[in-house]
């Protein structure tokens, strides 16, 4: 049929100019030496002017590195990585001791206006309708957290965060400033030991976010960190750690993006949510890589390691994200449900289109009594991409009550991609209620016609279909950021219509 | 002056042959009515004229308002006043019929460089025509064609057609799964729409949608060629000695 012939042609015209990001920031650098070995961290740890148990705790994670072999599980496909090859610390070269934003080198702060991401501590609102209930726009605020190749460049609002109790920096700041914090819950969620990536992550990162929203404190804004890599064969190692204390509750975003290369780039982030008695912590990702041209070459390897622990009774960790970039993904942000009555959710959105391989998925892990889960996953894959949903819902023996509810939904179009669906159930506890639903469905050319008959560009089409799609996953959004992502699934398809 | 011509087509499906030269010249202002058994080419004659892919058209042409039509793209076509109110409208998840509505005209309205509507102003002529056909908002909220009836399906068909404002209007059998009640409804809403620039092919195997929507003119179609033409009676003739005798005419 000429349309289905048309639609497919034209996903696999999908090409690197559709990646609106991938300009290259050209600033003085300083990088450690290329390759890994304890002289690199010892480095990074110098750089990082950090305390003798950070060091102790890097070497000890790196020894550990050694002994491991990469995962080969994930149904992805790249040739071996040489992680001697890397450079594990990049830093825009610095002029002098930064003491406001307006010392910051002019060229990133231009980055991060042409990424449109205020850095400038401004209700970024201006003109939107808020959210029922979410206070009229002028005082809604976004603080934000900029980390740029190996080091976060700003962060804002934080004295206003601070009157509230709120503690936002960057971890390496973090590290000097609150140890004992640090100490505390570093690691204590994703060990040093706990996969290739993670373990590789706790040796040599440099640098991330720190959340800490005390006890009964609602954090009175938004966080937002945004990442971008910029530097050419250097892996981005960040580590984000967000402790919500009994009562608090938080909402975080991340961003990230990077420049448009022929060379894939390494990315291997750990993220640890805590969450104690009563508290509540929703986190959200964009995720928007660049994702390698239209033969394949080039794009971020992404391998990501997100774990949330509702350690606390009530308590409850809600994942949110938008992943259409990276030419690998490799990512199970997940929640051990720990606390009674804790709850735990997934909802995400994965669009793979050109050569891009996702394999993603989640693991809610039920401890606790009368926990409950809900995942809801949309899939999206056109082009030559393969689009995997990897799933663990598991409810220990001791965890009466637990609840999960699944639903997994693949959407395809053309006929050169593949969608796959792997779920692992355990219930060792005959009274928890485990259900399921998945399905797999061809964007219909016949709904596509309709459309078209009504005035509908070929293009607008696939939109508002695929829009309706993942409708349910993106009102967990929070507003700004279902804008930014219902525009970020339109130019992610962009050139599957043409 | 004529709106549409179609001048000796002639339409394959897969190397098969489905319409062997077909002639039908419609007038402003003017219903046609299109009879004939099952697999005359009915269907395929609405689906060539609004552009559905996987026809090929081999001979002939179609003219809309002296332009060449098979020239243009479906959505084209859609800006330009063709509208097909398909047999079975299709479900779109997770998209409220608003928002389809809005997209629609706004994505026709920006085809001819006129300028979108203002939210109000949608709203308000949306309201205005869902009252007119009995459609309650919340169905207007609901997915397209979500969970609708048969009825609400082709009610929902009607208010996109008052909505557009088309000149030429398809009905490809309008009276397929609804009811005598769901069907006046349809119908009247239809007539509403009827002007002396509008004009409309009704498709349909039955006389009994033409008692609510009379034609000026009724065609007969068989084996892929207009077979008989004549007034409302050629209906009611039909109803009472079948398709049979045009079988061998063919």
């Amino acid at each position: 049929m000429p349309a289905v012939q048309e639609t497919v042609d034209r996903v696999r015209r999908i090409d690197v100019d559709q990646y609106r990001y991938g300009f290259e920031t050209v600033i003085e650098s300083e990088k450690a030496p290329k390759g890994l070995s304890e002289d690199t961290i010892r480095y990074i740890s110098g750089k990082k002017n950090e305390p003798a148990w950070m060091l102790e705790w890097r070497l000890e994670a790196y020894r550990r590195w050694l002994t491991m072999t990469e995962p080969t599980w994930a149904r992805v496909d790249y040739p071996k990585i040489d992680f001697q090859d890397l450079y594990y610390y990049s830093a825009p070269k610095p002029k002098k001791q930064l003491s406001s934003i307006d010392e910051i080198d002019p060229e990133i702060l231009k980055t991060y206006e042409k990424l449109g991401i205020p850095l400038r501590e401004v209700a970024i609102l201006e003109g939107v309708e808020p959210k029922p209930g979410a206070g009229s726009p002028e005082t809604r605020k976004i603080a934000v957290d900029a980390v740029f190749d190996s080091v976060s460049v700003a962060t804002t609002f934080k004295e206003e965060l601070k009157k509230a109790g709120v503690i936002f920096m960057p971890i390496s700041e973090a590290i000097r400033e609150h140890p004992e914090l640090v100490q505390k819950y570093l690691g204590s969620v994703v060990p040093t030991s706990d996969n290739f990536y993670a373990t590789l992550n706790s040796a040599v990162f440099s640098d991330g976010s720190f959340v800490y929203v005390p006890p009964g404190v609602r954090c009175p804004m938004e966080l937002s960190t945004y990442f971008r890599i910029n530097e050419r064969n250097t892996g981005q190692f960040e580590r984000t750690l967000i402790i919500a204390d009994k009562g608090a509750y938080v909402s975080y975003l991340e961003g990230c993006t990077a420049p448009q290369r022929d060379e894939n780039q390494l990315h291997a982030a750990v993220v640890e949510l805590v969450a104690h008695d009563d508290a509540e912590i929703k986190y959200s990702t964009v995720q928007n890589w660049y994702p390698g041209n239209s033969e394949g070459v080039g794009g971020i390897y992404n391998f990501v390691t997100k774990r949330g622990d509702c350690r606390g009774n009530n308590s409850k960790i809600s994942w949110t994200q938008v992943e259409t970039g990276s030419a690998i993904t490799w990512k199970y942000p997940s929640c051990i449900l720990r606390g009674d009555n804790s709850r735990g959710e997934f909802y995400s959105i994965a669009i793979s289109n050109g050569y891009q391989q996702v394999d993603s998925g989640t693991k809610m892990i039920h401890l606790g009594k009368n926990t409950s889960s809900r995942i809801i996953s949309k899939g999206i894959a056109a082009g030559r991409s393969q689009n995997t949903y990897r799933g663990l819902v598991t409810a220990h023996r001791k965890a009466t009550g637990a609840r999960n509810f699944t639903a997994c939904d693949s959407l395809l179009i053309g006929d050169r991609c593949g969608a796959h669906t792997v779920p692992y159930i355990e219930a060792k506890n005959s009274s928890a209620t485990f259900e399921h639903e998945a399905t797999t469905s061809k964007i219909s050319e016949d709904v596509l016609f309709y459309c078209i008959q009504r005035g509908l560009s070929q293009e607008e089409a696939v939109g508002l279909v695929v829009n309706g799609f993942v409708k349910d996953v993106l009102q967990q959004l929070p507003m700004e950021f279902a804008v930014e992502a219902q525009k970020l699934i339109s130019i992610s398809l962009e050139g599957s219509v043409g | 002056m004529a709106l549409l011509e179609i001048k000796n087509l002639q339409v394959r499906v897969e190397e098969r042959e489905i319409l062997h030269g077909l002639t039908l010249t419609i007038d402003a202002g003017k219903v046609h009515a299109i009879m004939g058994p099952n697999g005359s080419g009915k269907s395929t004659l609405s689906h060539v004229i609004a552009g559905k892919p996987g026809y090929e058209v081999t001979g002939g042409e179609i003219l809309f308002k002296g332009e060449d039509l098979l020239a243009m793209a479906p959505d084209e076509r859609a800006a330009k006043g063709v509208f097909l109110a398909f047999q079975y409208p299709v479900e779109i998840p997770g998209v409220a019929t608003m928002t389809f509505l809005r997209t629609a005209l706004n994505a026709q309205r920006k085809a001819r460089g006129e300028e979108e509507y203002s939210t109000p102003d949608f709203l308000k002529k949306v309201r205005e025509i869902s009252k007119q056909l009995n459609i309650p908002q919340d169905m207007l909220k609901r997915g397209v064609n979500v969970g609708f009836s048969g009825g609400e399906k082709k009610r929902n068909e009607v208010l996109q057609m008052a909505l557009f404002q088309p000149s030429l209007c398809i009905l490809d059998e309008m009276d397929s799964g609804l009811d005598i009640d769901a069907l006046r409804i349809a119908a009247d809403g239809v007539n509403a729409l009827r002007s002396p620039e509008r004009s409309m092919i009704v498709i349909t195997h039955y006389q009994r949608l033409l008692n609510y929507i009379v034609p000026d003119v009724v065609h007969v179609m068989s084996k892929g060629r207009v077979v008989k033409s004549g007034g409302k009676e050629l209906a009611l003739e039909l109803e009472a000695s079948g398709y049979a005798q045009f079988e061998d005419a063919a």
